[in-house]
């Protein structure tokens, strides 16, 4: 039985913050197939295309067949646990930190054994297993035993916090309080057992709708943020930057233009500071601080989320500036995820199609609710997800980019 | 004859026998700045960026980059601002003839008015009540609109409510007065435009733009301090940046005031 998780106390102010370890990050090339599906929260092996086998670990040639045709395909989940070993010494820095350790050895139901990760609910040798590919705190992919059904409070289980960012008594920020996304956010995020959540808000003096409603969301407390100004990111980091362990940067600024029109720059420029940015400004206030509290306790820092647009994938020419400012966002998030990786902590980018809001009103369906695409971060919070797919647009355009981007880039806007 | 005025000037500055008011805003990012509706163009509030601060960067100096609309924190409104003014001679910030930048001010005070009613507005009732107690406005003056709406901050400043911002300013007759009648040199307010918040709703649209700047006239916004001028008798000194093609500019507005000394 997993022990429920304790509400961290305050900090000890006398008491040094550990700083992050990683556990052992090397991985070949071909293995970074399983990373590709970690991200996503698939399950997938190398599966022989000549003779059909699933092959574990990953190889350059079937074990088999001597086939060099091994691509990733999605595989069963299941498996029965042969034999388990708890370590409670290892010479590892980063396990060291969190003996003891349970793994197992796993007979997987499509056919190789591997040692896995053993959630802490699974029973004895014999037991049925569910698998699931986990990206580490190195960013890398594990695999990861988890029993078949649903045991109390099993998210609480120290192992699979580690391979998550589970919101349960850390503190979130929202970047920015008048996207459409952030009241179900933060009513998500609650729910999800989220300690605080902050609500960045510019423009004070301008009124928005949202303010009631998530005023009204217990444990919601606004702060100044207005991502434009560096003076303004800085301040509020020099505030809080130490108290965030989950940032979900929600900013956004669509207006749509025409590539030739007169005052196509203002609007791509406009775009560009509020977007790139505005999360280049945040990666300068929040990421240092971020970084260093990756070993913060039981809920030090563990996730920034960029929700960004699907055409940031492909450009899609009535959303132009928008497309190309979320391209340059997705870069920008790369060169963050590598940096916050060595703190341990994830860069989770959420890709959503266009939502059914107001600057997206003559966009026919399907069109994302804000709430769904609220629960799809959470959700990816709390299996640890690193690419997360929301909608039926975005979902179409990720399987057609993987089959054939210039097919997705020439029908964009037929 | 003018070396003794400027000696005589300059004295009076020395002494403290002319006050100088500071009627400028510091520029500052949360300084409100004029909203329009979303899908039109918007104007860059103020941004300043450090290029260096005795670091890495720049080891001995400190300085930023700026950035900000031509219409942000206190500042002045050109005749090429309005379409009104597009095709008058010298109608931009950097054509301007200097000798504009220095001139009288009659401040008119509403700040009771302002006060009871957000939406009130300047009539030509209130400049002839101003005009008796002062003489006829002398041409080529400032008026100023005395409402202490510059004492206000954040969301009160702005005021802006589902219909639109609520501030006072003039009405379209009075415009057209001090335009046309007392042939003004230009109109300040101690909100966001020169314009009261209902004005696109006057007729014409914005009154205080079109009859000022379609007579080669200059707007004032956002001043503060008005309070510390005497109601006739400063004289401000406003002189724009000068940009090329500037519609207008952030600028540092000052007031000569001449204290009446009691003895």
């Amino acid at each position: 039985m997993t022990e429920p998780l304790a509400k961290p106390k305050r900090k000890n102010p006398l008491v040094r913050t550990r700083q992050p370890l990683l556990p052992p990050a090397s991985r070949s090339r071909k293995a970074h197939g399983l990373t590709l599906a970690a991200a996503t929260g698939r399950f997938m092996l190398q599966c022989c295309g000549e003779c059909g086998q699933y092959i574990y670990p990953v190889r350059e040639a079937c074990p088999n067949c001597l086939s060099a045709f091994l691509p990733f395909k999605d595989a069963p989940t299941g498996g029965v646990l042969l034999s388990e070993t708890r370590i409670e010494v290892t010479g590892d820095p980063y396990f060291r930190e969190h003996m003891p350790w349970r793994t197992g050895l796993v007979r997987l139901d499509c056919g190789p054994s591997a040692v896995v990760h053993l959630h802490g609910d699974c029973g004895g040798p014999g037991s049925q297993l569910s698998l699931s590919l986990q990206l580490d705190r190195a960013g890398q992919a594990v695999l990861f035993a988890s029993p078949v059904s649903e045991t109390p409070d099993m998210e609480d289980d120290p192992q699979w916090r580690e391979m998550t960012a589970d919101p349960k008594y850390r503190r979130v920020l929202i970047t920015e309080g008048r996207s459409p996304v952030a009241v179900a956010l933060a009513i998500a995020l609650k729910k999800a057992g989220a300690a605080k959540v902050f609500v960045g808000v510019a423009d004070r003096w301008k009124p928005f709708e949202e303010q009631k409603a998530l005023e009204a969301i217990e444990g919601v407390e606004f702060v100044d943020l207005d991502l434009t100004s560096e003076r303004s990111v800085q301040e509020l980091a020099m505030d809080i930057g130490a108290k965030v362990e989950i940032l979900i940067n929600t900013a956004d600024h669509v207006r749509p233009t025409h590539l030739f029109n007169a005052g196509a720059i203002n609007t791509a420029r406009d775009a560009m500071d509020h977007t790139v940015m505005g999360l280049m400004r945040l990666a300068q206030a929040f990421g240092p601080v971020m970084r260093s509290r990756g070993a913060d306790g039981k809920t030090g820092a563990v996730a920034w989320v960029n929700v960004l647009s699907i055409h940031g994938l492909s450009n899609v020419p009535q959303f132009g500036v928008h497309s190309a400012a979320h391209a340059a966002c997705l870069s920008l998030s790369q060169w963050l995820r590598s940096e916050l990786r060595q703190g341990g902590v994830r860069v989770i980018n959420a890709f959503t199609g266009p939502l059914d809001t107001e600057w997206f009103q003559t966009v026919p369906p399907p069109k994302v609710a804000p709430k769904a695409l609220a629960d799809a971060i959470v959700d990816g919070l709390k299996r640890g997800l690193e690419d997360i797919y929301v909608g039926d647009v975005a979902k179409d355009i990720e399987a057609r980019l993987f089959d054939n981007p210039k097919a997705v880039e020439r029908e964009a806007g037929q | 004859m003018n070396g003794d005025i400027l000696a005589t000037f300059a004295g009076a500055l020395a002494s403290g026998q002319i006050r100088v008011v500071d009627l400028t805003h510091t520029l500052s990012p949360d300084f409100p700045v004029i909203v329009m509706p979303p899908e039109l163009g918007q104007s860059a509030p103020f941004r300043m960026e450090r290029i260096s601060r005795y670091d890495a960067a720049g080891p001995a100096w400190y300085w930023n980059n700026l950035a900000f609309g031509e219409h942000t924190g206190t500042h002045f409104d050109a005749p090429i601002h309005w379409y009104t003014g597009r095709d008058l001679p010298l109608n931009s910030v950097d054509t301007l003839p200097p000798s504009d930048m220095i001139a009288a001010a009659c401040v008119i005070d509403c700040s009771a008015e302002a006060a009871k009613d957000a939406d009130f507005l300047l009539t030509v009732a209130d400049v002839a009540k101003w005009e008796k107690k002062h003489g006829r406005i002398p041409p080529r003056s400032w008026v100023l609109l005395r409402t202490d709406w510059s004492k206000k901050t954040g969301a009160a400043y702005a005021n802006l409510l589902a219909d639109g911002a609520h501030t006072p300013g003039p009405d379209a007759e009075v415009m057209r007065f001090l335009v046309g009648e007392r042939e003004i040199i230009g109109f300040g307010t101690e909100t966001i435009g020169t314009d009261a918040g209902q004005a696109g709703h006057f007729s014409p649209p914005y009154p205080a733009h079109h009859y000022l700047h379609g007579a080669g006239r200059y707007g004032l916004q956002c001043l503060a301090n008005l309070d510390q001028l005497p109601e006739s008798g400063a004289v401000i000194v406003s002189a724009p940046l000068k940009i090329q093609n500037g519609s207008g500019s952030p600028l540092r507005v000052l007031a000569l005031v001449q204290e009446r000394s009691t003895g």
